[in-house]
């Protein structure tokens, strides 16, 4: 076949086969298998979650192309790209709703972990890593939820912030922080979208790249 | 036609027909969006009455500004997009030149550089046309300036869409 012959003419070159079969050979015990026994499929939940983190990645990268974050354009924006372009509100509603699932599917793996005792000795440091990427999740989810400069968006950031703001003696500096002045506005638009697309992804893929890595290195934990 | 297919061939196909299905599922709705300006037939413009009576335009071409209701995207100002037109008299008929030069769509201006006199001149790269429009040749468009279609009513002038070459 054609794709076979291009593949082998640059695995020859590269010796890409190592590679790839380093990611993906890998031993999956027979208890984490849902295929032996059904209850297993808790053990997806990780998997899954990575699933629906590549469809975030991707449907915002989509609306990315189309949204505006500034406080005179923003809801038009969102308007516009929902309504008037084909598949608009699919790929927004990807999005919207993918949101609430990565977080429904990042509690679900956290519990997994949690009641399957995979967060002991040796795998700590995975734990630690794990509810990292949990802060940053909600982080992701927190400062989407402002973008489309709605009034639930609006008062949802007022509220957050206000309780951001209760912290005992650093509560107002983070609130000034996080709107970016004295006020949700124009300002804390932009760094909400800024920390959005830019700061908490990077954050999340190196996170998810030492998770993934410490993954491999320490083997899937054994039966309960 | 006759060659087998191992279980594990057909488990492969299987496996990667369902994945490249359920990708594609994924991905046509976000391409499609992307795509959907390509896709989207722009809005026709319509005439413009420039407030200009026809009784008043020379041979000498004068920069006219018209407003054109356009929108874009999420973009549509109440008072419109301002366009501009250069019109004069050629041989006693009215013409509207479109100031987008043909070479790589900068703005032309009439009579702009002084090496360059009675000429419209694109100050990007030099490019040089005569008071018809046409491009001097040696220079880089390779076309004449568009026209913009244009009517006369009850003594005035009317601008309307360019004229597609």
């Amino acid at each position: 076949m054609m794709l076979r012959a291009i593949y082998d003419w640059v695995d020859e070159r590269l010796d890409l086969t190592p590679i790839w079969r380093d990611v993906a050979d890998h031993e999956v015990p027979e208890h984490v298998n849902p295929a032996h026994h059904f209850s297993a499929f808790i053990y997806c939940f990780g998997g899954l979650t990575f699933f629906v983190v590549v469809i975030q990645i991707l449907s915002g990268m989509f609306l990315a192309l189309y949204y505006v974050p500034d406080i005179v354009n923003a809801h038009a924006s969102v308007n516009y790209l929902q309504n008037e372009l084909a598949m608009g509100a699919i790929v927004r509603g990807m999005h919207h709703w993918g949101a609430s699932v990565a977080i429904v599917m990042l509690f679900l793996h956290t519990l997994r972990v949690f009641f399957t005792g995979s967060y002991k000795n040796p795998r700590e440091f995975n734990w630690i890593v794990g509810l990292l990427i949990f802060a940053v999740m909600i982080g992701l989810g927190f400062t989407g939820y402002l973008l489309p400069w709605d009034n639930k968006a609006y008062f949802a950031t007022k509220v957050g912030v206000e309780i951001a703001a209760s912290v005992p003696f650093i509560g107002k500096y983070i609130a000034i922080f996080l709107q970016g002045g004295d006020i949700v506005g124009a300002v804390t638009l932009e760094r909400f979208f800024a920390l959005h697309v830019f700061f908490l992804p990077a954050a999340l893929f190196m996170l998810l790249g030492v998770h993934f890595i410490l993954i491999r290195r320490q083997g899937i934990s054994g039966p309960l | 036609m006759s060659k087998k297919v191992s279980r594990r061939k057909f488990l492969t196909y299987m496996l990667g027909g369902t994945a490249g299905f359920l990708g594609a599922g994924m991905l046509f709705p976000m391409v499609r969006f992307a795509v959907d300006p390509v896709l989207k037939k722009g809005g026709g413009v319509g005439f413009v009455d420039v407030n200009l009576p026809v009784n008043q335009i020379k041979d000498k071409p004068i920069a006219v500004e018209f407003k054109v209701h356009r929108k874009d995207g999420w973009y549509e100002p109440a008072e419109g997009e301002t366009l501009t037109a250069w019109v004069m008299r050629q041989n006693g008929k009215v013409v509207a030149l479109s100031p987008v030069c043909k070479h790589l769509g900068c703005t032309v201006n009439w009579d702009s550089n002084p090496q360059f006199k009675n000429e419209f001149f694109c100050p990007c790269h030099f490019g040089r046309y005569y008071k018809d429009g046409t491009n001097v040749p040696g220079t880089p468009p390779s076309k004449p300036l568009d026209k913009y279609q244009i009517k006369e009513e009850n003594g005035k002038l009317l601008i309307g869409p360019v004229i597609k070459a």
